[in-house]
This record gives structure tokens, C-alpha cells and sequence, in this order.
């Protein structure tokens, strides 16, 4: 009998207050390694949260509190002394692109950067490599030099993805990656991600239900804070529902 | 004969709400026009009475007779030195300390006690800063009556606008930006060092020419702390004592009899040139900052 390798993620009792208001409650769920893990649900469904609590990005907003355990790489991520090491192996895409307002080039460069990689041979094929793989390299090549943050909405997106694989991430989180970028450039981006399904672990957060099943392996519903159900996405789109609620929102009933 | 769109006649109420707009706009723009009036007067006299005296050697003689006639080639050396030493303190020691605030402080009582002695550094009057300065600088340091202790007193009165204007700037960098370099594993430094930094130059020479401004005009500062009415030799270190051309101002226009009608006007024009000059080549850099629009 063949034993299954450990979970990449393992999240436990997981509850996410900010202040008096409880924004996730009791989740408990595994992500493993190389899988699309799709996240759907409405609005303040604790998505969002959940996804920060991952990387301790909630030390950047005042007032939120995460208990419960999370680990990450059999690491729990509440004790984890070197924060700037965990952060560098979780890439993070926000909904919103956010091309910082340096070069193409220093965008993509600056996460070998931050961790002293200084020949410029060794970056070239860096920022080369990431850029390629993001699918934006044919369109920003020859001006590299341009500032990152005027490039076009699904260009600066795709540019947040390459710059967030120059961390060499074993886990990525996309949180809602599709919101400002075009249908057509949601596709490219697609390809993308079922390409790097090869060689790492995705969380997808996403408004768009078919998108999920274009591309989760197994799909969670979350709604007010609680985790519904996870089931493999084709099962979970094809009629394998448990609740009564993710059949309505799956349907369009609400949300 | 053309019919007009009923759609497009103007009620009786949108005809109303027309005149009000266009009369609120005249109004604001009479009191905007008025600010004007000073400014071009003060400008516009200065001019008139004082450019007949401007010459190449007034500026660069020295005074004589007590300063009633000769140049002000000492004067002018003078206050160069007090800016240059006031912004040289004040501009390192003020982003430092606005970076502090803006980007690590936390909400607590440390930070609210900062943000209050700031304020209050503000509002405190320039004579009692130049009290402060004899203490501190003058006596308790025991810079003497020098260059070193008046640009210090003009740095402390002038930290909380470098502080304020480079704070605001500072902010005005989107969170979005530091969270993006946060989560990529960037340390608090890296992420203002590499992102934050670079995109709030405006902001310091806000700073800057806030401070240029405050530190040429100032007289009550720097007359117990190191600028003396009259002095024959330049400042050889910033332990001498210097002339500086607001004392002078303040000298040729009330202490001094026999004062030729248009030397006052001159001098007020200098000083005025001074701090227009230094400011103008701010204004042109922080141009250039912004003519690159980044986001």
C-alpha cells in the first residue's frame, strides 16, 4: 500500500478574529503538495483572511487574530522565528496588480535582490526565466528598462505572478488574480497556472465558480466564516454537493 | 424656425443653481486674487526702492561704517553658513525621524507623546527657541556664541516641518507597495529602503525648502546664539561668530542713523533673492521628481 506523502499545508481549529468581529471560524483543512487547492464563496466568506493568515501577513493589518495551527511544510507557521524565510517560500498575488514603481527588470529582481544575489548574469536569466514563465515576456523584452507600475492592468498582474515566482516559491496564493485583468489575459494566466501545477502548490481564491473548475483539483466553499465542504472539483461541480448551500451558490442562487 | 428639445431648456431651478455656481466661483476667485496683492506689493517695493543699490560689489563688500554704508558681502556669507549648517541637521535628523513615524511607530502612547512634542515644537515661538538656544547650544554644550550653536537652534525650530512634510510623503506611498515587498520576505528596511524611499523625494524637498525658508529669515534665533551686528573678518570654522543678513536687515533699518534711504530696500531684496534662488532650485528638482509619474 502505497502511504500518502504529508500535506503541504495543515490548518486546524483555524478562527480569524479582527476585533469583536469573527471573520473565520473553525477551519480545518489540508493542502497537498502539487495541487490547484480552489477556494469559492461570496463576499466575507473569511477567503482572504484565510489566505493572509498563511504567510503571518496578518501582522500587517492591525487588530487581526489568528488562532488556531497552521503548518506549512511540517512547520507551525504561529512559531516560526524567521518570518522574512517563510514569506519567501509562499509567493503571494493580490486581487489588485501591484506593479511597484520600479523597472520591469528591478520588479522581477527584487526578491533575488533581497536575499543577495547580485551578479547580473544570474538575474538576467532570473527575471528571464520568471518572466517567460508568467507569460509576459514577448510583450515586455525590449523595455525591460520601463517602469513596472504603468505597464497595462494584466500585464502589471502577470508581472506580480513572475516577480512572486522569482521568490522560487514552493506554495502560491492568488487571491482573486482575475479581478482587474481582461478574459483574455485570465486565460493566458490560466495556462500558466496549469503549467506550474508541475512543480508547485497553488491556492486559488476566486470570485469567478468556473474558473475553479477549469482549475482546482479539489474545491472549498467557504461562506460567513465557516468552511462548508471540500470535495474533488469535478465531484463537487457535477451534482457531489453535501449542503444544501454550495449547490445554491454554485447554481447562482446567491452570491 | 428651429425647435428646441424641452429636455434641454434650462428650469427655473437649474437656472438658479447656474447663478449661484457662477457667482460662488467670482467670489472665490477675489479672495484667491487678493492673496496676490501682498505678495506683488511687497515684491514690487523692494524692487522699486532697493534695485538701484544692487551692485556686484555690494554684494561682496564688506560693510563699513557700522554698516550704514559698504556692501554685505558678509552678511550674505553668513546666512549661507547658518542654512547650510541648519540643513545639514535638520534634514537627516527629521526623515530619520519621519520614517520612524510613518513607517514603524505603532499606535501607543510612545508615538502620541512624539506626535505631540512635534506639534508643539511647531507652535513654539522663534524668540523662545533662541532662549532654548543659548541654553542648550550656547552654554550647556559649550558651542559658544557660534555658527554651530545658531544652526542648531534653527534646526530644532525647523525639524517639525521637515518631520511633517516628509511624513506626509511617506504615506503617500500606497500600503499596497509594502505589502507586496513585505510578502515577498523584504524586511521593514528593504521595503522602505528599495520602494518607499525612492518615491518620496517631493515630499523631502518639501522638506527642505520649508526649512530653507525658515532658516534665512529667522533674526530672534540667531542673534543670542551666533550672529553678531557687526564682524570684519568671514567665519573661518562654525565656532566663529558670524553676520547674518536678517540681523543685518533688522540693524540698517532701525539701530543705525545715516543709513542711506535705499539700503534697507536692498537688503530685504537680497535676502528675499536668497531664499527664492535656494528654493526655485528645489522647485525645479521636485519638478523633475514628479514630471516621472510612477503609478
Amino acid at each position: 500500500m502505497v502511504t500518502e506523502p504529508p500535506p503541504l499545508v495543515s490548518v486546524r481549529g483555524l478562527s480569524i478574529h479582527y476585533g469583536d468581529k469573527v471573520a473565520l471560524q473553525g477551519v480545518d483543512l489540508d493542502i497537498k503538495t502539487n495541487e490547484i487547492f480552489g477556494i469559492i464563496g461570496p463576499a466575507n466568506a473569511g477567503k482572504t483572511s484565510f489566505l493572509r493568515a498563511l504567510n503571518r501577513m496578518d501582522e500587517f493589518v492591525p487588530g487581526m487574530q489568528v488562532l488556531g495551527d497552521i503548518t506549512f511544510a511540517g512547520r507551525d507557521v504561529r512559531t516560526v522565528r524567521n518570518l522574512y524565510a517563510l514569506r519567501k517560500r509562499i509567493g503571494v498575488v493580490f486581487p489588485l496588480p501591484v506593479g511597484l514603481p520600479l523597472s520591469i527588470y528591478d520588479n522581477v529582481a527584487l526578491s533575488p535582490r533581497l536575499s543577495g544575489i547580485t551578479k547580473h548574469a544570474q538575474l538576467d536569466e532570473i527575471v528571464e526565466r520568471c518572466l517567460r514563465r508568467a507569460a509576459l515576456w514577448d510583450e515586455v523584452k525590449d523595455r525591460l528598462k520601463g517602469l513596472g507600475s504603468l505597464l497595462s492592468g494584466g500585464q502589471q498582474q502577470r508581472l506580480t505572478i513572475a516577480r512572486a515566482l522569482s521568490q522560487d516559491p514552493e506554495l502560491l496564493l492568488l487571491d482573486e488574480f482575475s479581478i482587474a485583468v481582461d478574459p483574455v489575459t485570465t486565460m493566458r494566466i490560466e495556462e500558466v497556472l496549469k503549467e506550474l501545477r508541475q512543480e508547485l502548490t497553488i491556492v486559488l481564491v476566486t470570485n469567478l465558480v468556473q474558473q475553479a473548475r477549469r482549475l482546482a483539483d479539489r474545491t472549498s466553499f467557504f461562506l460567513g466564516g465557516l468552511c462548508v465542504e471540500i470535495a474533488p472539483t469535478e465531484a463537487l461541480f457535477s451534482g457531489g454537493a453535501r449542503e444544501q448551500s454550495t449547490v445554491d451558490y454554485l447554481e447562482g442562487r446567491f452570491g | 424656425m428651429t425647435t428646441i428639445d424641452p429636455m434641454f431648456v434650462a428650469t427655473p431651478l437649474e437656472k438658479r443653481n447656474h447663478t449661484i455656481q457662477q457667482l460662488v466661483r467670482t467670489l472665490l476667485l477675489a479672495v484667491a486674487l487678493l492673496l496676490v496683492v501682498p505678495a506683488l506689493l511687497i515684491l514690487g517695493v523692494l524692487v522699486v526702492e532697493g534695485a538701484p543699490g544692487l551692485s556686484w560689489s555690494f554684494l561682496v563688500d564688506p560693510p563699513r561704517s557700522n554698516g550704514a554704508a559698504g556692501g554685505i558681502g558678509l552678511p550674505l556669507l553668513g546666512t549661507l553658513w547658518l542654512t547650510a549648517g541648519a540643513l545639514l541637521l535638520a534634514l537627516p535628523l527629521g526623515v530619520a525621524a519621519a520614517i520612524y513615524l510613518s513607517e514603524y511607530a505603532r499606535d501607543n502612547w510612545l508615538t502620541r507623546t512624539i506626535n505631540v512634542a512635534i506639534v508643539n515644537l511647531a507652535g513654539v515661538p522663534s524668540i523662545v527657541h533662541a532662549l532654548f538656544g543659548v541654553g542648550a547650544f550656547v552654554h550647556f554644550l559649550h558651542f559658544g556664541k557660534s555658527i554651530l550653536a545658531a544652526s542648531c537652534t534653527l534646526a530644532v525650530m525647523t525639524l517639525p516641518v521637515v518631520i511633517v512634510a516628509t511624513r506626509e510623503s511617506l504615506q503617500a506611498v500606497p500600503k499596497a507597495f509594502r505589502e507586496a515587498c513585505w510578502s515577498m520576505g523584504a524586511t521593514r528596511w528593504q521595503t522602505i529602503w528599495r520602494v518607499v524611499l525612492p518615491n518620496s523625494g517631493s515630499g523631502i524637498l518639501t522638506g527642505l525648502i520649508l526649512c530653507v525658508c525658515r532658516a534665512v529669515g529667522e533674526t530672534a534665533p540667531i542673534m543670542f546664539t551666533g550672529a553678531v551686528f557687526l564682524r570684519s573678518m568671514a567665519p573661518q570654522s562654525v565656532f566663529d561668530k558670524t553676520m547674518a543678513l536678517s540681523l543685518h536687515l533688522f540693524n540698517v533699518s532701525t539701530q543705525l542713523t545715516d543709513v542711506p534711504h535705499h539700503l534697507p530696500f536692498s537688503v530685504a531684496l537680497v535676502l528675499i533673492i536668497v531664499v527664492l534662488a535656494l528654493n526655485g532650485t528645489a522647485i525645479a528638482f521636485r519638478m523633475r521628481l514628479r514630471g516621472r509619474k510612477k503609478w
